[in-house]
């Protein structure tokens, strides 16, 4: 000991390296969907159809993470949990599909440029309408009932179905049919599969929103305030920001997304029903919950992994596909209560 | 008779002269109002007024909100339907079925409720749709077991039905065996009603109670909060069972839109909250304005619509099928001005 004399403090902070262990636990989430994939593709056995399935799984996740990413971010913030956010998907399809279907010209032609024209043109309507609405829901009917969580469900419940009543007074009782912009009809040949081409446009924007959100919540000023406000709310009010502006705003932009998603999954689906919104909660929430409470991050994997199963599951054993994804939260709940990927709270 | 109510009586006048007049009628339901339809009006009251009691016991009393009430509800049906498919007629399947059903609904909620209630109590609310969703999808795609969409149609022991004549006449009513029916759905719903009365003002439910009031507080005194609220909601699912139960041996048919719909969930939602949340009374009161209005009202709902036909916009809010919508207003409205309900109100009116 005679070698430490003067200067240095004795005790050099280090940090432990994780065990294996450790991070393997830590990223234990991420592989999961690598995993999955490969468990469905040794199942499932031939390349062309795995591909297929898989494709169409990743389709379905990325329109389930557009839903759920607004309500978990939400959540997160104010703790405010929004069962009526499925009354704005069924919103933004319905507005969606008829700014859609005015633009009868543009769709029907055999040109991308116009057909995406016209599917922008009716998702600037539906998330305008949808972030609009977003904004007289939670000045209405949330602020009121903040911090008393009973309260809050019942009232957003009750708020979902006064939306969705208004659909059918407004659209009438009955569902929509409708067809895809012709250019995005059809299949496309890749890899010895066939890929339908709308899915390929659904995967793409799902994940270039998905960068973008990571972009704008790392990267930027509102993003480490509003991760910030998820962690420790009071702590970023005591420093002078002031959160609830910062909480409105993520409010409309989860029910613009809602909108966006109820956009895609209308065309996904070519029916739409007032409806559609609560049936699509269901797969929200549970990826909420598994994804854990707050947690952009998870999410996108939850979404993901439910949509994968549910087309792996759906090939495989299609009676099984009604209950996999209780089945999924299930198995995810035992290893994980809190769900996978759980934000750190400060209190 | 205050024993009889646990010490907890109405408390208020006028709630003790409603709620007589509650209980005269549904007593002599079959001789004040003659009619089927107001016999099938008295015997929905009867049950609804215990499903609507033991959501109570969860939402009002423990302070869980659960969306899986009608699951529950629906595995007591769907328990006494089966048995008396495959049984055929007869009390031993009646008794079976609902045996079978309260022991399906309670594991279920059991399970749910230690999935569910260890981490967070708002998980349940969520984790309770998605899994009743399912339940129902199933409830319509198995349809080898439950008949799927159509439900499943059997026979009730021939004493309880309508065509069992008794050379019996009181008040110039014959006595038939759907009145008997009657009276055996009136008489277990009492007796559940009052056992229910009587958990609430238990020492349990005052934990309850407590946890409603303050989880932590509860938990700081010494009390397993997961324990209370795991066993709360089995509680309360045994109860919803039982509830179903006799509604399948009352309607003597079961179908995924009699007993599991969303829009039941919804009821119940605006029964225990209309009529006083955290009060089993409430409940009470609750069920029989819903259950009346959803007979009567919806009747005069139509009519207003016939009558404004030429404003569009006007008619269209009328129609009888956009009823769940003015349910929800009522239900916004109810929860923000009303939050004690009419239970509440009217007891703080005779505090003062």
């Amino acid at each position: 000991m005679s070698v430490q004399s003067e200067g240095a403090p004795a005790h050099r902070p280090t940090f432990a390296a994780l065990s294996p262990r450790d991070k393997l636990a830590k990223s234990a989430p991420f592989l999961l969907l690598p995993v999955l994939a490969l468990v469905g593709l040794a199942l499932i056995g031939t390349w062309p159809t795995w591909l297929t399935l898989t494709v169409s799984g990743l389709a379905m996740g990325m329109m389930i993470f557009v839903m759920a990413s607004g309500l978990t971010l939400v959540f997160g913030l104010m703790d405010v949990i929004n069962f009526g956010h499925g009354a704005f998907i069924s919103v933004g399809a319905f507005v969606g599909i008829s700014v859609l279907a005015g633009l009868g010209d543009w769709t029907g032609a055999a040109s991308l440029a116009l057909n995406m024209a016209a599917v922008l043109a009716a998702v600037i309507a539906a998330m305008a309408v949808t972030g609009a609405l977003g904004w007289g829901f939670e000045r209405v009917l949330v602020r009121p009932v903040y911090g008393a969580h009973l309260r809050q469900i019942l009232v957003t419940v009750g708020g979902l179905i006064v939306i969705e009543q208004m659909i059918h007074v407004v659209w009438g009782p009955d569902e929509i049919f409708l067809t895809r912009p012709e250019m995005l009809k059809g299949v496309t040949l890749f890899a010895g599969a066939a890929i339908e081409t709308y899915r390929l446009l659904a995967v793409a924007v799902g994940l270039v929103l998905f960068v973008t959100m990571r972009l704008v919540l790392r990267r930027t000023k509102i993003g480490l305030i509003v991760r910030a406000g998820v962690q420790n709310g009071e702590m970023v009010e005591a420093l002078g920001y002031r959160l609830r502006l910062v909480f409105v705003g993520t409010f409309v932009a989860g029910s613009a997304l809602a909108g966006l998603g109820g956009v895609m999954w209308s065309l996904y689906q070519e029916v739409i029903t007032a409806g559609m919104g609560e049936e699509m909660m269901i797969l929200v929430f549970v990826v909420v919950i598994i994804g854990g409470l707050g947690s952009i991050e998870g999410a996108f994997i939850g979404a993901l992994m439910v949509g994968l199963l549910q087309n792996y599951v759906a090939f495989l054993a299609p009676k099984l596909a009604l209950v996999s994804n209780i089945g999924l939260m299930t198995a995810i709940l035992m290893w994980r209560p809190e769900g996978m990927l759980p934000v750190v709270r400060a209190k | 008779m205050i024993r009889l109510f646990s010490n907890d009586g109405p408390r208020s006048t006028i709630l003790a002269l409603i709620l007589i007049a509650i209980g005269l009628a549904l007593a002599f339901a079959p001789f004040l109002f003659p009619g089927v339809r107001a016999l099938e009006t008295a015997a929905r009251i009867c049950i609804f007024v215990v499903l609507a009691a033991s959501y109570d016991l969860l939402l009002g009393y423990t302070g869980i909100v659960s969306f899986a009430h009608t699951m529950f509800f629906g595995l007591g049906a769907y328990g006494v339907a089966l048995a008396s498919t495959h049984m055929g007629r007869g009390f031993a399947a009646l008794g079976v079925g609902t045996l079978a059903g309260l022991a399906a609904a309670v594991a279920l909620a059991l399970v749910i409720g230690l999935f569910s209630l260890r981490v967070r109590a708002i998980f349940f609310a969520m984790i309770t749709l998605a899994v009743a969703s399912a339940v129902t999808v199933l409830a319509s795609q198995l349809s080898a077991i439950t008949g799927g969409e159509d439900g499943l149609v059997y026979q009730i022991p021939r004493a309880l039905g309508p065509a069992m004549r008794l050379d019996l006449e009181i008040a110039g009513v014959t006595i038939t065996g759907k009145i008997l029916n009657y009276y055996l759905v009136f008489a277990i719903s009492l007796v559940l009603f009052l056992l229910m009365l009587r958990i609430v003002n238990s020492p349990f439910g005052r934990v309850l109670q407590a946890i409603r009031e303050n989880d932590f507080r509860a938990e700081a005194i010494g009390y397993r909060v997961v324990r209370y609220r795991v066993t709360a909601t089995c509680l309360s699912a045994g109860f919803a069972a039982l509830a179903g139960s006799l509604w399948a041996i009352w309607l003597r048919y079961v179908g995924p839109g009699t007993t599991l719909s969303f829009e039941i969930m919804l009821d119940i939602l605006l029964m225990v909250v209309i009529g006083g949340m955290g009060t089993i009374w409430g409940a009470a009161l609750g069920a029989t304005l819903m259950v009346l209005a959803q007979s009567y009202l919806q009747n005069l709902m139509a009519l207003a619509a016939g009558a404004t036909e030429a404003l569009p916009i006007l008619s269209r809010l009328l129609d009888p099928d956009r009823w769940l919508l003015w349910l929800g207003v009522l239900f916004i409205l109810s929860v923000y001005f009303f939050p004690t309900g009419i239970v509440g109100r009217l007891r703080a009116r005779a505090a003062r």
